[in-house]
């Protein structure tokens, strides 16, 4: 537990509540794209190299990108006359508090029995590469399908009508 | 320096707190976009506490905690392309992406 943990930590929760608090709904693609990078930096802190630069380029450079493109086609950067928030925000924000409640009193109870394991598990990239294309390599390729899949059937959803009928 | 038992309890908590946060802006936000923004949060909250748990708890199979998180990122980026092609879809359908004003099944 470093100060840099701390730092990093109060980051990331800053751009997930900004994310989740900001009326234009561009800044809370740039907000989320900063939880994110915080994400990484812990996965980094936490000696997950390979996970950390995953998220990098997973989530920065994929998901917050296509967030991007989907407000700008669906115009919705303009802030609706009715207000961000949906009507029943106040049994959202009641069930988020009484859900981080319960996670947070299980943390503190079993804190005294949670394992701490001095030395980090040492795993190289290369280690990485061999398994999964030797042990891992099934639930490699299916993860290759379900992308396939998930980019084909992306991009049919999101096709004009008139040429789907066609 | 702190008053945390180990550094993985710290580490749970914030992912907790992560957690909480994306489920409140996905039960709370009207804009279709904004709920997978809430969505993806949950999901990386859930890839902290699996790292955490591989970084700290007790490893035999070295590889294996990484080896979840890896493929959970993978779906979770093929969620999000799915869901944000059903947000423009929906889009062009209704001309909007107010959830409080999607009450009907039939287009």
């Amino acid at each position: 537990m470093s100060v840099i943990f701390f730092l990093v930590a109060a980051l990331t929760v800053a751009g997930g509540l900004a994310a989740v608090l900001f009326k234009n709904t561009v800044h809370c693609a740039l907000a989320v794209t900063v939880a994110f990078a915080g994400l990484a930096l812990l996965f980094l802190s936490l000696d997950a190299q390979f996970a950390g630069f995953a998220q990098v380029l997973v989530y920065i450079g994929a998901v917050a990108i296509l967030v991007v493109f989907a407000i700008l086609l669906t115009r919705g950067s303009e802030t609706p006359q009715s207000g961000v928030f949906s009507k029943s925000w106040f049994t959202g924000l009641v069930i988020a508090a009484g859900i981080f409640a319960v996670l947070g009193w299980a943390v503190m109870q079993s804190a005294h029995a949670l394992p701490q394991q001095a030395a980090a598990p040492a795993v190289t990239v290369h280690d990485i590469g061999v398994a999964l294309v030797g042990r891992y390599v099934l639930p490699l390729e299916i993860v290759a399908l379900l992308l396939t899949a998930a980019t084909i059937g992306a991009v049919i959803v999101a096709l004009h009508e008139k040429e789907r009928t066609q | 320096m702190t008053g945390f038992a180990s550094p993985l309890e710290a580490y749970l908590l914030v992912a907790a707190l992560l957690f909480a946060i994306g489920l409140a802006g996905a039960l709370t936000r009207r804009n279709a976009i904004l709920v997978l923004i809430g969505i993806e949060l949950m999901l990386n909250a859930a890839n902290l506490n699996f790292i955490a748990f591989w970084r700290y708890g007790p490893h035999p199979e070295a590889l294996t905690g990484m080896m979840f998180a890896i493929f959970s990122i993978a779906v979770a980026a093929a969620e999000a392309a799915v869901g944000l092609g059903l947000v423009i879809s929906i889009y062009r359908h209704a001309k909007t992406t107010d959830l409080d004003q999607m009450n009907r099944m039939k287009g």
